[in-house]
């Protein structure tokens, strides 16, 4: 995977709110990449900064509250993090599309959804409007809803939820972009239409060859559909490696947790389910320590004091955890069944 | 640089007083709505104006040794002076006293309606909405006529045919005027009887009076307040407009809509005499509308962070 | 859609019917009501009452004449001015208040949308302040001080305008701002806080992430979604307009039906008053009615319901 090239690139983002209680970090010195083509997940309880850190390389946030602090947002070899509202507004729609959580709301319900796709062809490409209707109208056939010439003239809330959704991702995919950022796209969605908006989205990341960054808290959909993994808490990366690496040889105790909290089908693992217990810290006073610490069974002194460096388990899987230190006790990894080393 | 010494490698697990303390303290919803309300300065201000009007309207007209209903025909239309700080009338008349009488009648009128109001309104809207159904639907066709008819020329009507006087007044307006609140209490109490600490009353075979009046009301309280707020000013507005068309209290009771409308006798020649109630209209109106937003911004939990 | 309107019309007629009924027994509950006083209505009239509306029959027959007099557009004889029907003054005095009202109704709604619009893209903006304080004054100073401020200020002092009267166009300005300010203030504060409620909406995320510019968002998806409850109000903003014109003019001397209608109450004019208030009562359930179909027409989930539930 290391030879193809970089799609985004984020280099140390902090994202910060002002709210009237004073400043949430909510995103806190990030870092990540994301390969053309590949399909990144990015995992985590609500609040840990996942969906405003994607909401930031968009620059979506309205600003104020939201703050760019720090850091670099690279794309397709332009830094768009200095981009202009205009700028950004060429980017947006045409090269990055973005799914949100909630179909029911995701739509303008006094506008068709002809009209709803058909405007972001009209606004990126040089078209007539019967030919972005055409285009909308293709766009909804290909993401598998049926009888478009009649559904192109019909409003939201004609449409059920996964309807919505395949609407939503039309949309989205309609400038046919490079990245698709999908945030929490099943969330609100049915078990069995989350499976059928993964497949559609496998399919169209195949047929357009769409990096797709997904942001979720749900391992489920994550295993299905990504290659590598990010797992951030409180704001920071904590953990990331390819799917396997995190499934397999998970590094850092959040980790072992939510694959823990996880129902899981595969018969060898007939423990039972385990919540992690507690809240995440509030943002508005990050801890000094690790942010996990408080809720972790193996902290140990140090947590509390430092934030733990990254620690590269192989070239692709990097933790951040005192564990990790060559001064910390042997702890028995709950995956682990066999010395793990570098798969590379 | 923090000192990285091997002591502090021992695994002491998770701290759960700290992951507990972590959890902002909880406070509940009207601690929550006060402390909201106690951070807008305008609906504060609005507070503390109302309170120095109600203060003002018992204890005023005893500041001056004049009677609101004594009239001076040597001292017609005096401006602001030491004897009578606010002026006199046209009949002679204390503005200052009559001023504070006037408020006594307005804030009466303001507070009695929008109380009643909400008396039969909730009542009706609780009912309504609790037993949904053929019930509700026929309820509420009813309050959809009530409401389709205006409001005020209703009240003209119900004034002309009933005659003049601080009752009726009242009794006009509410007769018109709970329909808007019974709409809010049925809407709140559809959504709220969904909810599953209802079906847990019921489960439990709480009567349907008690679920309404112990889980439903207390949980829709936060719209009926602001509504409320929100029907004091309106009232005071329509008394001070039926006063000024002749329709109002009879004299020499005095009502601010009554000393507005005294004062376009002599308007061209003594203006002050109608915007000294009219002040008094305006922010009184203002205050409670702005105390009401604070309200709905403090009560509404949909804003909430 | 049709069944919508078909439902909102039937609603319509029972209100009005309602309005109708009600009236007829709240005149004979008038003490001493002028149809059974006598030292009060002047004989002529009396004799002529008592043929028009059958006075010698029972209630419930005096009640289906009534019914059948307002179906062919008679609201009786006023007992003020004699040999008048209320009709005629109808006739003569509702163009002006109708001119007045329109104006007004225009003037609040536009400049209301476009306050309400601006104040919350520029939210803590100078607009926002401006617009804000106009709300203030259109909320708390009730429109007889509205009017008469402006009288004194730009017409006795400043001779901008005419004090009052009715003719040419100038005539109606300062009676329109008047009778226009509370309405424009209202709408501008819920078009104000609807935008707000709009702009937060994942929707409007959605139109930012397609690229939109922020002209396009504003006019495509909010503006025609925050409209939706400012629309719902307008049935009561039309009232208050309608009813405002009983004070505004009264103060600008303006010859409309308000201000028959006042003076009538001034008058004991029975007949007049209910007259009048049924042709009111009538405008404005008509109105509304037409509010209700504007609403439906702008909002796909009432207009594509089926059955309108």
């Amino acid at each position: 995977m290391g030879d193809r090239e970089v799609l985004l690139d984020v280099q140390n983002l902090e994202y910060s709110f002002d709210t009237y209680a004073g400043e949430v970090k909510a995103v806190r010195d990030v870092s990540f990449q994301v390969m053309k083509g590949e399909s990144l997940a990015i995992v985590g309880e609500s609040g840990c900064g996942k969906s405003v850190t994607m909401q930031a390389v968009m620059r979506l946030n309205p600003e104020p509250p939201g703050r760019f602090k720090a850091g670099k947002i690279i794309f397709d070899g332009r830094e768009i993090s200095k981009f202009s509202e205009r700028q950004m507004q060429s980017i947006r729609g045409s090269e990055i599309g973005m799914i949100f959580q909630d179909p029911m709301t995701s739509l303008n319900p006094t506008m068709t959804i002809g009209k709803q796709i058909a405007e972001v062809i009209l606004k990126h490409q040089k078209v007539s409007k019967a030919e972005a209707m055409k285009r909308a109208k293709e766009m909804l056939d290909v993401v598998g809803i049926p009888n478009a010439d009649r559904r192109i003239n019909q409003y939201p809330h004609e449409f059920s939820g996964g309807m919505r959704q395949r609407a939503m991702i039309a949309i989205a995919l309609a400038c046919r972009p490079k990245l698709l950022i999908a945030d929490e796209p099943t969330t609100a969605l049915d078990v069995t239409i989350q499976a059928q908006i993964l497949d559609l989205m496998k399919d169209l990341q195949r047929e357009f060859n769409t990096s797709i960054i997904m942001i979720t808290h749900d391992l489920g959909v994550v295993a299905d559909i990504a290659e590598r993994i990010i797992v951030m808490y409180a704001g920071k990366i904590i953990e990331t490696g390819t799917s396997d690496e995190i499934f397999k040889h998970p590094q850092h105790p959040y980790t072992w947790g939510l694959l823990k909290s996880v129902p899981r089908l595969d018969a060898q693992n007939k423990e039972k389910l385990v919540p992690i217990v507690g809240t995440p810290p509030d943002l508005f006073a990050p801890p000094v320590g690790c942010p996990f610490a408080a809720r972790c069974n193996y902290a140990m002194k140090i947590c509390y004091e430092a934030q733990p460096e990254y620690t590269n388990e192989t070239d692709s899987h990097k933790v951040a955890c005192w564990l990790k230190h060559p001064y910390a006790p042997k702890v028995k990894n709950p995956f682990e069944k066999e010395a793990y080393t570098s798969e590379g | 640089m923090v000192d990285i010494s091997k002591d502090k490698f021992e695994i002491i697990g998770a701290n759960a007083s700290e992951s507990q303390s972590i959890v902002r303290p909880s406070i509940s919803y009207w601690q929550d709505a006060w402390r909201r309300l106690k951070m807008n300065k305008v609906a504060m201000a609005s507070l503390v104006f109302l309170i120095f009007l109600v203060l003002m309207a018992i204890f005023g007209p005893y500041m001056r040794p004049f009677d609101y209903a004594h009239q001076d025909l040597f001292n017609t239309n005096k401006p602001f002076s030491k004897v009578h700080w606010f002026g006199t009338d046209y009949l002679g008349r204390d503005l200052f006293v009559r001023v504070w009488m006037g408020a006594r009648v307005s804030l009466f009128i303001g507070v009695t309606i929008a109380f009643l109001d909400a008396v039969i309104g909730v009542t009706y809207g609780g009912i309504a909405g609790y037993f949904g159904g053929q019930v509700d639907n026929i309820m509420m066709r009813i309050v959809d006529i009530l409401y389709g008819i205006p409001y005020l020329i209703l009240v003209i009507l119900l004034m002309v045919v009933m005659g003049q006087g601080l009752w009726t007044i009242i009794t006009a307006m509410v007769m018109t005027g709970w329909v808007g609140m019974a709409r809010i209490v049925r809407g709140q109490v559809l959504q709220l009887k969904e909810q599953e600490f209802v079906l847990a009353a019921k489960t439990l075979g709480a009567s349907p009076g008690r679920i309404i009046l112990r889980h439903l009301i207390p949980n829709a309280l936060g719209p009926i307040i602001v509504s409320m707020t929100f029907d004091v000013p309106n009232a005071i507005f329509s008394e001070a407009f039926l006063s000024y068309i002749g329709l109002g209290i009879r004299a020499p009771l005095a009502s601010w809509g009554t000393l507005a409308n005294d004062a376009t006798q002599v308007l061209l020649m003594y203006p002050m005499q109608l915007f000294i109630p009219g002040f008094f209209i305006s922010v009184t109106m203002l205050a409670f509308n702005m105390l009401g937003d604070g309200l709905r911004d403090a009560l509404d939990p949909r804003l909430r962070r | 859609m049709l069944n919508y309107s078909l439902k909102r019309f039937v609603y319509m007629l029972i209100t009005i019917w309602v309005i109708v009924t009600l009236t007829f027994f709240l005149m004979h509950m008038i003490p001493g009501d002028p149809f059974t006083s006598e030292k009060k209505v002047p004989e002529q009239i009396r004799q002529n009452m008592l043929a028009k509306y059958h006075l010698d029959k029972p209630l419930i027959v005096q009640y289906g004449y009534y019914l059948n007099n307002l179906i062919h557009g008679d609201l009786g004889i006023s007992l003020k001015y004699l040999n008048r029907t209320v009709d005629d003054i109808i006739k003569q005095s509702a163009p002006a208040s109708f001119q007045l009202g329109i104006q007004s109704i225009i003037l609040g709604v536009i400049f209301g949308l476009l306050f309400g619009i601006i104040a919350a893209l520029k939210r803590g903006g100078g607009w926002d302040y401006f617009s804000m304080f106009l709300a203030i004054i259109g909320i708390s100073v009730p429109n007889f001080i509205i009017a008469t401020l402006l009288q004194l200020l730009l017409a006795s002092k400043l001779r901008w305008l005419p004090v009052s009267g009715w003719g040419s166009f100038k005539y109606t300005i300062l009676p329109s701002i008047a009778l226009s300010f509370s309405t424009l203030s209202i709408i501008s504060r819920m078009m104000r806080t609807s935008m707000l409620d709009v702009i937060g909406q994942d929707y409007i995320k959605t139109a930012k992430a397609k690229g939109l510019s922020q002209l396009q968002i504003i006019w495509k998806h909010m503006v025609r979604n925050a409209i939706m409850p400012v629309v719902t109000v307008l049935g009561p903003l039309i009232a208050g307009i309608v009813t405002g014109t009983f004070v505004i003019e009264q103060i600008f001397s303006i010859p409309g039906l308000g201000k028959f209608f006042v003076q009538s109450i001034y008058d004991e004019d029975y007949s007049m008053i209910l007259g009048t208030t049924i042709f009111y009562s009538v405008i404005l359930v008509v109105m509304m009615f037409l509010v209700d179909i504007a609403y439906g027409l702008i909002d796909p989930r009432v207009r594509l319901a089926k059955g309108g539930k």
